[in-house]
């Protein structure tokens, strides 16, 4: 009989932990808060806030909340409602998160997704629905070439960064042996490819690592990249393995120069390694330096979150922008919103945004810059990169 | 394939590979050890380990350490180290013992079957790591300098570090003194009792309940121990540092026969080189992939593993 | 199942007891109403004030239930491997992954055999699943000589090394990965019936072949294969004393269990158009595992509850809050919770298989005086 009870108990216990989660659900959609015009309206972001992407996705998320908190200040009024949509960064988890997006019909325009793979996965769905997206950080060429219309990225794509790190590599450091290695994700791979091909007989050898989360012990890459003689390692992939690999590096006593792409432009990269070992590190970027653009971003954000802009945090809270300047302008559906964003021409604090016809940077408009880590453990502007 | 490359490198690779499979066989001893009492498969072993990287970073912390710190003299090194040690063992045992207590006691009440352990454990593990994720915003924590690799000594071209060095034989020491504490003393004795017959170590007024209690203890001492030797090699820690280390840990707890703590030191140490050669000779990615290949082809000749499971004396 | 137990079954109480004691037309009624409510699952947000308890936020609750049903077929998959011939598999995901793979190198237009092949989803489906049955078989005859845990580390480095082939040979694309993967078939009034905004289709092609999963399982259960598989899981050497080969019916449960695995891995790729190598990671075969274990292992019904859980709790959990924290963060930590909750009340499953349940009784009894 006491089995019988405690079984009893058992199954109440676990309905009612599930039915109580259900009970306190949060509440969405309030539809009081609109006031004025082009208000009470949404923007999502759409990308990673759990897994092990979710570092990245998070960067982009907060940049992306600031702006429309800012926005909504000036309003003086919940004008514009953030809504977030987490894919964890899978492409096997984004379908059904997007599908719910775009149930929600209060939402104007996407910010993300971040990564290519989900991309692939979530943005056919948003095309069905006509939501157009901007995308701060999902760099694959062929995305662009899918015909879909609602498609914009707010980033040059894997082939004009790539020859930019080739030609800073080969004029500015004037390097003459070079490792390439990268993490084999579809962004590390890509980039590494092109610098490769680039460099051609410079590279004297190269290797591939695990990608995030999947390796720790870089000694044996650490062992190739002395004995190679090389003095910079061209690293393709994002800052949480180059934080490890830095850090290797100097612990194994190598002087060269590490190198990367914007994946790797982050305070995560020297917070990893330490300031001195990360310092000298050189990232690229497709944008341009904050302090030229100024404002106060870098201020707000760390007064709102609490933590340093990261990666992407930048890029996201001009896409934001972007959005909700269209919207003010009286863009309140998404065709129109999605029309407004083809004539756009935006001048944000990463960059000036102008997309061409499938939804690219105007690549007049695309300028590469170096990065240079310094003893603050930031990377700090360096020089513009020519690559005629 | 490149043969050359591996030939060249061969002596640092071998150095360096010591030093991860000295890790790795520290941390496999928790598996082994409650394998060898409770034939389970203990997968929130895991987070025992990352809570004592953790702790050991936390312990520093306190001393105004981080990862920006410039390198200490060597007598401060000495004591953070003790320092350091000490905390992570005992945030590991700690673990150790509440999953214990959590995940195992209950069940073993209820003599549930082997694969409910199994269950619990991951749930453990999950719960855990996904809350030290959530807790540190599942960023990266960078480990202080404490002990600043210096070459210390070369043979033909392989120069040994003293980092290198300190791992292999604290983790030979550890080994060591585990192996004496089950083999020799009164505690090693009820453990290898327990191990060979429960039931009869029970008739025999061995007190089961602290027996394991002890064997989670002792996993955990060891894995706080790793855990150190993890932070000062790799540099690095994160949420998903146990997960990751913890299949490479278990791969060779199984490798050198599960319940078996030589087995243990020889599948580590073993693993850790053949993962340096595989990444030399194939490339870095193919790192666990050349691990679990030779898992396979050596568990299709041995089928329980090179020196075969046993605790203390072989099992009849 | 023998006589005297099926007689102790009936006059046991609970729901089971109850349904086992009605005539045939009653409990075809039953099960009739019984898939009549399943098919209408995707509606269950209209029901009054319950529904909105029911579904998920945050992700789309036709699509939750199109993963629910790939879940349920890996556990219906696994319950076969783990609960009927009690081989412990920890790398199950790496048969998910070969059905969709396969299906994609056949399919897609990023496949180097695009060019030769180029086929339709539904041609490709029964060559990836003979694929899956033959990764069963490769696995299976060189590793089933092993016993129980060495069995579950050899069958996880498997399914890593799947993984890792994967993600760094070129012809599997890695990250990278595979687009365009067609949909499955079908019109409806001059549209597509698998389309991209609704997965309500998908969840009805999922129970579909749930449906035919559960008939074709039981059958086989109950035929002498799974008398083999009982005896085996019972004990090994006895069975073969008695002259059963267990070597063939082990590698009959792997083939049974791998060709489950490609079904989902087929849906799934079906239904996403888009697979990359980030899918096929080990935590999923051990979220699977522990949904087997969870719902009742050697049960179905439990194999079933347990798949779609394991599923669900995670989606559930989006979207809610406690006071003004957010707890979707905490949403897996919360998930690893339930498991041990579930696990300490119910160590036998929640509907376990009745000779389980018998036994844990039994081992209740016997407990070592602590």
């Amino acid at each position: 009989m006491r089995q019988v009870l405690a079984r009893a108990i058992g199954g109440v216990a676990i309905i009612g932990l599930i039915a109580g989660a259900a009970a306190c659900n949060s509440d969405s959609g309030s539809d009081d808060t609109a006031s004025g015009s082009n208000c009470g309206y949404k923007l999502a972001y759409f990308g990673a806030l759990t897994g092990s992407a979710a570092n990245l996705g998070v960067n982009i998320e907060q940049g992306f909340e600031l702006a429309i908190e800012q926005y909504n200040k000036a309003k003086g009024s919940t004008c514009i409602e953030v809504a977030k949509f987490d894919s964890q960064g899978e492409a096997s988890v984004a379908p059904g998160v997007a599908r719910s997006l775009v149930a929600d019909k209060k939402i104007l325009g996407i910010v993300g997704p971040p990564f290519s793979g989900e991309s692939e996965a979530a943005d056919p769905i948003f095309e069905a629905a006509g939501i157009p997206t901007i995308s701060p950080s999902a760099t694959r060429v062929s995305l662009a070439s899918k015909g879909w219309k609602t498609f914009h990225r707010a980033v040059a794509n894997d082939d004009s960064q790539g020859p930019a790190a080739a030609a800073y590599i080969k004029d500015n450091m004037k390097a003459t042996k070079v490792f390439v290695a990268d993490d084999q994700s579809a962004y590390g791979a890509g980039l590494a490819d092109v610098v490769k091909s680039k460099l051609g007989a410079l590279v004297v050898a190269s290797d591939k690592t695990e990608g995030d989360g999947k390796q720790a012990d870089f000694s044996a890459l650490v062992q190739k990249v002395q004995s190679s003689g090389a003095t910079a390692l061209f690293y393709g992939g994002y800052y949480t393995n180059a934080g490890i690999i830095r850090k290797q590096l100097s612990a194994a006593g190598w002087k060269g120069t590490l190198i990367g792409g914007d994946g790797m432009k982050d305070l995560g990269l020297s917070k990893a390694s330490g300031v001195q070992q990360a310092v000298g590190t050189v990232v690229t970027c497709p944008c341009s330096p904050p302090e030229a653009a100024g404002g106060t971003f870098v201020n707000d954000y760390k007064a709102k979150w609490n933590v340093d802009a990261g990666t992407y945090s930048d890029v996201a809270f001009d896409a934001a922008n972007i959005f909700l300047q269209g919207i003010d302008a009286g863009n309140n559906t998404t065709e129109k919103l999605n029309t407004y964003l083809s004539t756009v021409n935006y001048k944000g604090i990463a960059n000036t945004y102008k997309f061409t016809e499938t939804g690219e940077l105007d690549p007049s408009l695309i300028k590469v810059w170096a990065f240079k880590f310094d003893s603050s453990g930031d990377a700090k502007a360096d020089v513009e990169i020519k690559t005629s | 394939m490149d043969f050359s490359g591996l030939i060249n490198d061969f002596g640092p690779l071998t150095v360096s590979g010591l030093a991860q499979g000295a890790i790795i066989a520290l941390f496999a001893l928790g598996y082994t050890l409650v394998y060898g009492v409770l034939r389970l498969i203990n997968f929130a072993h895991s987070e025992v380990f990352l809570m004592g990287t953790y702790a050991c970073l936390f312990v520093w912390g306190l001393f105004g350490l981080d990862q920006n710190s410039a390198a200490p003299s060597v007598g401060l090194m000495l004591l953070y180290l003790v320092i350091g040690l000490v905390g992570a063992i005992i945030a590991s045992g700690a673990t150790a013992l509440a999953v214990e207590l959590v995940a195992y006691r209950p069940l073993r009440r209820r003599n549930a079957p082997p694969l409910a352990f199994l269950i619990t454990a991951i749930g453990a593990s999950l719960f855990i790591s996904e809350l030290t994720g959530v807790l540190t915003h599942r960023n990266q924590k960078g480990v202080p300098p404490v002990i600043q690799a210096k070459p210390l000594f070369t043979i033909g071209d392989t120069t040994v570090t003293n980092l290198q060095l300190l791992i292999i034989v604290l983790a030979l020491v550890m080994m060591f003194l585990l192996d004496r504490f089950i083999n020799g003393s009164r505690l090693g004795r009820g453990i290898r009792a327990v191990a060979q017959n429960p039931d009869s170590a029970a008739l025999m007024g061995v007190n089961k309940s602290r027996v394991i209690g002890l064997v989670f203890l002792l996993g955990g001492l060891m894995a706080g121990v790793a855990a150190v030797m993890y932070n000062l090699k790799i540099g690095v820690t994160r949420y998903d540092a146990g997960f990751l280390l913890g299949i490479d840990a278990f791969a060779a707890a199984v490798l050198g026969g599960i319940g078996n703590l030589r087995g243990a030191l020889l599948g580590g140490l073993l693993l850790g080189v053949l993962q340096a050669y595989a990444a030399g000779l194939f490339g870095s990615q193919w790192l666990h992939a050349a691990s679990f290949v030779l898992l396979v082809v050596i568990l299709l000749f041995r089928p329980t593993g090179l020196l075969g499971e046993s605790l203390g004396r072989a099992r009849a | 199942m023998s006589v005297s137990e099926k007689a102790t079954f009936r006059s046991s109480g609970g729901v089971r007891g109850w349904f086992g004691r009605q005539p045939v037309w009653v409990r075809g009624v039953v099960v009739a109403v019984a898939l009549v409510l399943a098919f209408l699952l995707p509606y269950a947000g209209d029901i009054p004030l319950l529904g909105p308890q029911i579904v998920t936020e945050g992700i789309d609750w036709p699509s939750a239930l199109f993963n629910m049903s790939y879940y349920v077929l890996l556990a219906l998959g696994l319950n076969v491997v783990v609960g009927y011939a009690g081989l412990l598999d920890l790398g199950y995901v790496g048969f998910f992954a070969v059905g969709a793979y396969g299906t994609a190198l056949l399919t897609s237009p990023d496949s180097v055999l695009y060019a030769d092949t180029g086929w339709k989803w539904l041609m490709a489906v029964p060559v990836a699943l003979a694929l899956t049955m033959v990764a069963g078989l490769i696995l299976g005859w060189p590793t089933l000589r092993l016993r129980g845990d060495y069995l579950a580390i050899v069958t996880l480095g498997f399914a890593e090394i799947i993984r890792i082939f994967a993600t760094s040979t070129t012809t599997l694309r890695g990250d990278r990965g595979f687009a365009s993967i067609p949909h499955p078939p079908g019109e409806w009034g001059g549209k597509p019936i698998f389309g991209v905004t609704d997965a309500v289709p998908y969840f009805w092609l999922g129970l579909v072949v749930i449906i035919l999963v559960i008939l074709g399982v039981r059958n086989l259960d109950r035929s002498r294969v799974g008398r083999s598989w009982l005896a085996i899981r019972e004990d090994e050497e006895a069975a073969e004393i008695m002259g059963v080969r267990t070597i063939k019916y082990k590698l009959w449960a792997f083939a049974i269990g791998a060709f489950i695995g490609g079904l989902g891995g087929v849906l799934f790729a079906g239904e996403q158009g888009f697979i990359n190598s980030q899918t096929f990671v080990l935590q999923f075969s051990i979220l699977v595992l522990a949904g087997v274990v969870m719902g009742g292992s050697g049960n179905m019904a439990g194999a079933i509850l347990g798949g779609a859980l394991i599923s669900y709790i995670p989606d559930r959990l989006r979207g809610i809050s406690l006071g003004d924290t957010d707890l979707y963060e905490y949403r897996f930590a919360l998930f690893g919770a339930v498991i041990i909750i579930i696990m300490v009340l119910r160590p036998q499953g929640l509907i376990p298989s009745r000779r389980r349940a018998m036994e844990l009784k039994d081992r209740e009894k016997e407990v070592a005086p602590q």
